[in-house]
């Protein structure tokens, strides 16, 4: 089954490697992983995706918390959640060929952030299947993909949640729960020149 | 040099008044040996080299004993045996490149078998880290996968703190390997030393720790209506200090207590309820009364595959409660009924008041352990040890006597192989800590080296090195280093001519193709003499307990050599990927016979 697991580690040279090790040792490969800052200084958030047995899951997160540089670990499993993936998609495009790409765009909610004469650039956000629908549907329509950039999947459990791990480090007075409607409504600018 | 005086008193070389001192400027190498004389440190081994040659330098302002090894590794096997004797942390330093690299198989070794160890390793500076300059190698991705944590340390400012951590790591939870890898830059230059303010963090425990009143219940429930249950006792009892609430659980219960290799001496092997070693080299009952228990009671080990056997076939009658201090091991082999996952002590302290007498022959328990009693049958009296002397020698006559002369009362420290097997069945530990192998790794040639470390920390022990004539020379040069520490180590080396364990397998499995398992030796007497180290061979069992004497009584450092049957086997036996109860007994035929009726 695939196991997301989302991570507080340390922001200091070498964590990511200590994780990823992890993984590699137990011969499990990582679908997908995601790192950036989180709410609290000196401490990273990741989001790691991986295929592993339904049993694993409870050995992964012990061996995760064994690592000196992990501070927490919340195997998100089938707990409501909201995921989401980030995509930049660069299209062939010309002053002919652009309005059929703005109707895609608009019908997946997503936005064009770069335009020029041969080609422009979709930003799309949402969960995987609604990034995959859009990839297919340029790939079934006259349009050239260019180039694909994906982020990688970043999960937030739903509701008021605050890992007891780190309440109990004394962290974790970002209590305003970030409701699922303020993360889904995509607002989708047409044209965004940069 | 502006060393305070007080950092450099030797005159008491067992003070470790740092924590006293005022925070005071001293160079990052100071700062080293400053930090460790603060948290206890009276002996390290170490090798010196470019990269740790700050450190040296400022070595003899310290009241810090070091141990001139011959080969890094043997710092770390050293590091090693002295934490295991003693239970306090070992220290091995190195230099950069070859030096931390020789550290490599010492810190697995260590790391496989939860041994608190902290070693330390120079880099070359900073600013060429990575540039593959001389002597450079990237340790800490190198121990990534076996030290508990590594610290790559560039700054004099960071060192005291990263050692101070260090300490807390290798010794808090499960225990285990730390290396702090120290750049010759951050060594020489300077830095704020105030031991005080480098302390860490508080220890923060494993937040999946649970020991909770429905576990704790649960358990004593099952072990309330165990008709058949066994206790599995591991390392875990040694490192936690459980042995007297184990031994309670175990008298109050009566519930006998199986051992693994690494458990022995945690329960006196003269107790009535000791069943003896479990596994792959485990005597048939042991294993018979794991494969028939309906409840297993596992302390402090992790259901490793040499005492499993296949694991779809093992104790499948068996309820199993796991009390372990990592809760990584819960499920990872055998899945059990109840998991307390905490410090073993604690655990069965908060147990220990459930669980009611049975003292009066309350369970049908007497009747289990009868049973167990029963299946020990001839093998019970079959041993070498009562035979007749044929004049032969045979490596269990070896471990018997040295058991017997020794009233037990030893250190003894094994190598791997076919002795080390035998030295577990022969030699009958009562103490906890009287055992010293490396039994998760595997590493020949650990004996020589973890012997001196063993020694160092307690000179007043009777100290013995058993090792086969393969794994004594893998790291035989350290009889240099027993020689000019001067260290009174008596060293057997159970001589077959061959890769005896190898060989057996090649007997077994590969229908006796001795494919480079023959083995020439020099004369290990003559080695020993050379070294200024006296010695003897042994060849008749007659002459074993007159040669084990002489060795107790010599002044120095003694090295036996027994010539002993060459083509003998470790019964019994479970083939690797059989059942725990498949084992291969000792064939009737064997000069070792079995039953008493063909003594």
């Amino acid at each position: 089954m695939l196991h997301t697991f989302v991570a507080y580690v340390e922001d200091k040279p070498g964590v990511l490697t200590r994780v990823a090790s992890l993984f590699r040792r137990l011969n499990i490969n990582i679908i997908s992983l995601t790192v950036g800052r989180s709410e609290r200084n000196g401490l990273s958030r990741l989001t790691l995706v991986c295929e592993a047995s339904a049993e694993a899951g409870d050995r992964i997160r012990a061996s995760l918390f064994k690592l000196e540089n992990v501070l927490d670990v919340d195997d998100i499993a089938g707990a409501p959640a909201v995921t989401r993936e980030l995509a930049l998609i660069k299209v062939a495009a010309t002053r002919h060929t652009r309005s059929a790409i703005f109707e895609l765009v608009e019908v997946f909610r997503a936005r064009i952030v770069d335009l020029t004469a041969e080609s422009l650039m979709i930003e799309m956000t949402g969960v995987e299947s609604k990034i995959e629908g859009l990839i297919q549907v340029l790939n079934e329509s006259d349009s050239r993909i260019l180039e694909i950039c994906r982020s990688g999947k970043m999960t937030m459990r739903r509701g008021h949640h605050t890992s007891g791990v780190l309440r109990a480090m004394g962290a974790g007075e970002n209590d305003d729960a970030v409701t699922d409607e303020s993360r889904t409504v995509e607002e989708a600018a047409a044209i965004e020149p940069e | 040099m502006s060393i305070p005086s007080k950092t450099i008193s030797t005159a008491n070389p067992k003070s470790s008044n740092a924590h006293h001192n005022p925070p005071t400027r001293l160079t990052g190498a100071e700062i080293i040996w400053a930090t460790l004389v603060g948290e206890g440190v009276t002996e390290v081994f170490g090798y010196p080299g470019g990269a740790i040659l700050p450190a040296y330098d400022a070595l003899r302002k310290f009241p810090i004993h070091h141990v001139l090894v011959r080969h890094e590794q043997g710092a770390a096997h050293m590091a090693d045996g002295y934490a295991r004797a003693s239970g306090k942390v070992g220290v091995a330093i190195a230099t950069s490149g070859p030096g931390a690299t020789n550290l490599v198989t010492g810190i697995a070794t260590a790391m496989l078998d939860s041994i608190p160890m902290v070693c330390i390793t120079g880099n070359v500076s900073s600013k060429i880290l990575g540039t593959d300059a001389f002597q450079e190698v990237d340790i800490t991705g190198i121990t990534l996968p076996v030290t508990k944590h590594n610290f790559l340390i560039n700054r004099a400012e960071d060192i005291a703190a990263a050692i101070r951590y260090a300490f807390q790591i290798a010794t808090s939870g499960r225990p285990g390997p730390v290396l702090v890898d120290i750049t010759k830059d951050a060594q020489q230059g300077s830095a704020i030393f105030d031991f005080a303010a480098a302390k860490p963090k508080a220890y923060r425990p494993h937040p999946m720790l649970r020991v909770e009143e429905p576990g704790l219940a649960e358990a004593a429930e099952l072990i309330r209506n165990a008709k058949r249950p066994v206790i599995l006792a591991g390392h875990g009892v040694i490192q936690s200090g459980a042995m007297e609430p184990l031994r309670s659980l175990a008298e109050r219960a009566e519930i006998p207590v199986a051992l693994t290799l690494l458990g022995l001496g945690c329960f006196p092997a003269s107790h009535p309820l000791n069943l003896g070693m479990m596994g792959m080299h485990g005597e048939a009952w042991v294993n018979h009364a794991i494969q028939e228990a309906d409840l297993l009671i596992a302390c402090g080990m992790r259901f490793d595959d040499r005492v499993t056997g296949t694991t779809s076939t093992y104790a499948t009658k068996a309820k199993k409660i796991h009390i372990e201090v990592d809760p990584a091991e819960i499920n990872k082999n055998i899945k059990v009924d109840v998991a307390l996952v905490g410090d073993l002590t604690e655990v069965l302290e908060q147990l220990l008041p459930r669980i009611s007498s049975r003292g009066q022959g309350g369970r049908e328990g007497s009747g289990w352990l009868k049973t167990i009693e029963t299946s020990k049958g001839a093998c019970a009296v079959r041993d070498i040890k009562n035979l007749p002397d044929s004049g032969h020698l045979y490596a269990a006559h070896v471990m018997h006597d040295l058991w017997r002369i020794t009233g037990g009362n030893a250190i003894v420290v094994t190598d791997v192989g076919q002795h080390q097997m035998w030295e577990a069945q022969y030699f009958h530990h009562e103490q906890p800590r009287s055992l010293i192998t490396s039994g998760g790794l595997g590493t020949m040639g650990f004996a020589l080296p973890a012997a001196i470390g063993a020694k160092v920390a307690c000179p007043e022990k009777e100290v013995w090195v058993i090792a086969g004539d393969g794994g004594f020379q893998m790291t035989s040069p350290e009889l240099s280093t027993i020689a000019q520490e001067n260290l009174k180590i008596n060293i057997a080396i159970i001589n077959n001519g061959y890769l005896g364990m190898v060989r057996q397998w090649q007997e077994f499995f590969y229908e006796k193709n001795y494919e480079s398992t023959p083995l020439v030796s020099p004369d290990f007497v003559k080695l020993a003499d050379a070294h200024g180290i006296a010695g003897r061979a042994v060849r008749t069992r007659a002459e074993v307990e007159g040669a084990v004497q002489e060795a107790r009584s010599a002044p120095g450092a003694y090295l036996l050599n027994f010539m002993v049957a060459q083509e003998d086997s470790v019964y019994p036996m479970i083939p690797a990927g059989s059942a725990l109860h498949e084992m291969i007994r000792r064939p009737g035929k064997n000069p070792l016979v079995e039953s008493p009726d063909e003594v």
